[in-house]
């Protein structure tokens, strides 16, 4: 099979799905002349192949994603490119009060199906341009959130966003655009709501999503050399979560780490533990732990940053304590 | 217009001010909680702009929305319904007064974050100029509306986009109960001016007056000359809502406004005036009115709650095949959760 970047699989996702809807279009902050197309190359060339149907916006985020909502309620199906995820804080009354209530305030009145692509990440980038939200996004209702790791998933997950009657936040990354993974050239989709086996094990369950699922990859390579045999489920969905794989995974292995990004506090992963904890107590050999983010505004400066941000040697970390027991 | 339409006109003013009075006497009642905002004194905007409109242009306003309803052709019945929390209201008691909707009369609602419903009206009117459906969105809002981010977004973007949409502020002078001229650094048609659109400053207790500027405004969004502002000034005969005591307001100011009311002016100076009418045509008019707005109280006392089991409906449009089981998500599960499906603990 071909590998491609990430960034790549995305482009193709959304040059497959304009070229099957004439009523898939999109808009963003530089999606057509800066460097090419995009701040970080996903639209590169489509505003060429598709006259009129990818337009650069004012930097007005909370009117990008308004205006986005207007048209998709109008018979469009907007793709809503917002920079970076640190930048969807200036549209996000428009995002939860706004696009995740017209469904259900309206009583099946109006549907949304509209997209909103956006980046987390971090590169030196400070306070203000290196955070991670999912946890926010994850909690509100009428909202579909995915995060893929792969470019496989990448491409499958936003070709159905596209085509998803309901709104959807697309969390991407900027330390995976560059990634390459194999993608057939064959049109293939892949279902919003459910979780994925990145690799199978039997002594303990990590619990994952994004970045953070090729980091604990990464350290599953590592630990396999120790002996001990993690199994990796990379969520790809944040809202709905796929409960049912979860616990699928925790009863077998009856150890779990939750491996996240951001915050500690009010993060993902608390969620997820306290769901293992209610509906799989009795499976459990451990307390459930978590590896995440440390609780600072991001600093600049190269050590401190990487000080901030899990990484592999982390998860590597929490799995040997506990496997020695240690909690 | 023909006789038939001005009697209309009147007809639904009228019934908008008897509708918001006994509104409010349920609210006193408490038959209807929560905030409610009544429309006294602005109804020759809502009643003159929806006339000016064919019938599937599309309409979003604030929370002020009962008259829009109303004018737009939603039930007596349907408003107050929604307004009691019912299952026969608008959105079947799920969004209560400051979120009415008829999608099926291109009504999308109102919408009660202060500025954030303008986006979402350039929107549609990006929507229509790509579809080239030709049809019109009329955006409205109240003053204190000017001043927010997402009106200066959504102004800029419309007119960088020529996008066919008309937007109505209601300017009751008021932002809650902070005066104009306290809120506002420049006067309305100077916000107009910065994004160089087309506008208008209307009399908006003139029902004719409004209705005419709405008519032009569409119009130069039909041939393609985009944007339109128009300043309707207006008053509100009552409070910001229903908890609002009114007293930063002063009686003179209240009094002399009452002197050019909408209904009786539009009675006095058109019909009467014309000969279209004679008071006992009015008297008439206002007894059906008055039953009619006794019927849907009525109706909507005697409607049923919203059923339990439809809290969950429409979460999304395209459900996910496994979301009904687990943790916090969609439907709490049976076990381990702590509320079952049908609510109860």
């Amino acid at each position: 099979m071909p590998e491609i970047t990430y960034r790549e699989a995305l482009k193709r996702a959304l040059r497959e799905e304009m070229q099957r809807d004439p009523t898939v279009v999109i808009w963003g902050e530089d999606v057509v002349a800066y460097a090419g197309g995009g701040a970080y190359g996903v639209t590169a060339g489509l505003a060429k192949e598709f006259p009129g149907r990818v337009r650069d916006t004012p930097i007005a985020e909370e009117a990008i994603v308004g205006v986005g909502l207007g048209a998709a309620m109008g018979g469009l199906r907007p793709v809503c490119e917002i920079m970076t995820v640190n930048f969807t804080l200036v549209a996000w009354d428009q995002i939860v009060n706004h696009v995740a209530k017209q469904s259900h305030m309206f009583n099946g009145q109006i549907k949304v199906p509209m997209v909103i692509r956006t980046p987390n990440g971090h590169g030196r980038t400070a306070a203000t341009h290196s955070q991670n939200f999912d946890a926010w996004f994850a909690s509100i209702p009428s909202l579909k959130v995915v995060a893929p790791a792969t470019p496989y998933d990448a491409k499958g997950l936003l070709k159905t966003a596209i085509r998803d009657d309901d709104p959807v936040i697309f969390l991407e990354h900027l330390q995976l655009y560059s990634t390459r993974g194999e993608v057939p050239d064959e049109e293939y989709l892949i279902p919003i709501g459910e979780a994925d086996y990145k690799r199978r094990g039997k002594d303990l369950s990590i619990i994952t999503w994004g970045r953070m699922t090729i980091e604990s990859l990464k350290a599953a390579r590592i630990l396999a050399e120790e002996g001990i045999d993690v199994e990796i489920v990379d969520l790809r969905t944040l809202r709905p979560l796929d409960v049912p794989t979860i616990l699928e995974s925790v009863r077998k292995t009856n150890r779990a780490i939750v491996v996240e990004e951001g915050w500690r506090t009010g993060g993902l992963g608390a969620e997820i533990a306290a769901t293992i904890q209610e509906q799989a107590f009795n499976y459990l050999d451990a307390p459930v732990a978590r590896v995440a983010g440390l609780e600072v505004p991001m600093p600049y400066a190269r050590n401190l940053e990487r000080a901030t941000i899990p990484f592999a040697e982390d998860v590597v970390e929490a799995a040997r304590a506990m496997m020695r027991n240690e909690y | 217009m023909d006789r038939e339409s001005l009697i209309s006109l009147y007809r639904q003013m009228l019934l908008i001010r008897v509708f918001e009075d006994r509104a409010a006497e349920m609210y006193a009642k408490a038959k209807i909680a929560g905030f409610l905002h009544l429309y006294n004194g602005q109804e020759a905007i809502a009643v003159g702009a929806v006339s000016a409109l064919n019938p599937d242009d599309e309409i979003v306003v604030n929370y002020r929305d009962h008259g829009w309803a109303l004018a737009r052709g939603c039930s007596a019945r349907a408003v107050m319904a929604e307004l009691f929390g019912r299952a026969t209201g608008t959105t079947g008691g799920r969004g209560g007064s400051m979120h009415l909707v008829d999608v099926s009369r291109h009504f999308w609602g109102g919408y009660a974050i202060v500025g954030g419903h303008l986006p979402l009206a350039v929107g549609l009117g990006v929507a229509a100029q790509y579809l080239g459906t030709g049809r019109v969105t009329l955006c409205s809002m109240g003053d204190g509306s000017t001043n927010i981010g997402t009106f200066h977004a959504a102004m800029n973007w419309a007119k960088l986009w020529n996008v066919p949409v008309i937007f109505v502020v209601e300017n009751n002078q008021y932002a809650m109960g902070t005066a104009y001229e306290v809120h506002s650094a420049v006067p309305m048609l100077t916000k107009a001016a910065g994004y160089d659109m087309y506008a208008e400053e209307v009399d908006g207790m003139d029902v004719m007056a409004v209705r005419e500027a709405v008519c032009r405004a569409a119009e130069r969004a039909r041939n393609g000359l985009g944007p339109s502002f128009l300043n309707m000034v207006t008053y509100r005969f009552r409070g910001h809502s229903m908890a609002d005591p009114d007293v930063q307001r002063s009686k003179e100011e209240i009094a002399e406004w009452r002197k050019r009311d909408p209904i009786t002016r539009f009675a006095d100076e058109v019909l009467l005036k014309r000969g279209l009418v004679t008071q006992a045509d009015l008297d008439a008019i206002r007894k059906s009115v008055e039953e009619e707005v006794e019927d849907a109280i009525q109706f909507a006392d005697q409607s049923p709650e919203p059923p339990l089991e439809s809290l969950y409906d429409y979460i999304y449009m395209q459900p996910v095949s496994n979301m009904q089981i687990g943790g916090s998500l969609i439907r709490p599960p049976k076990l381990g959760g702590r509320v079952a499906p049908n609510g109860k603990r």
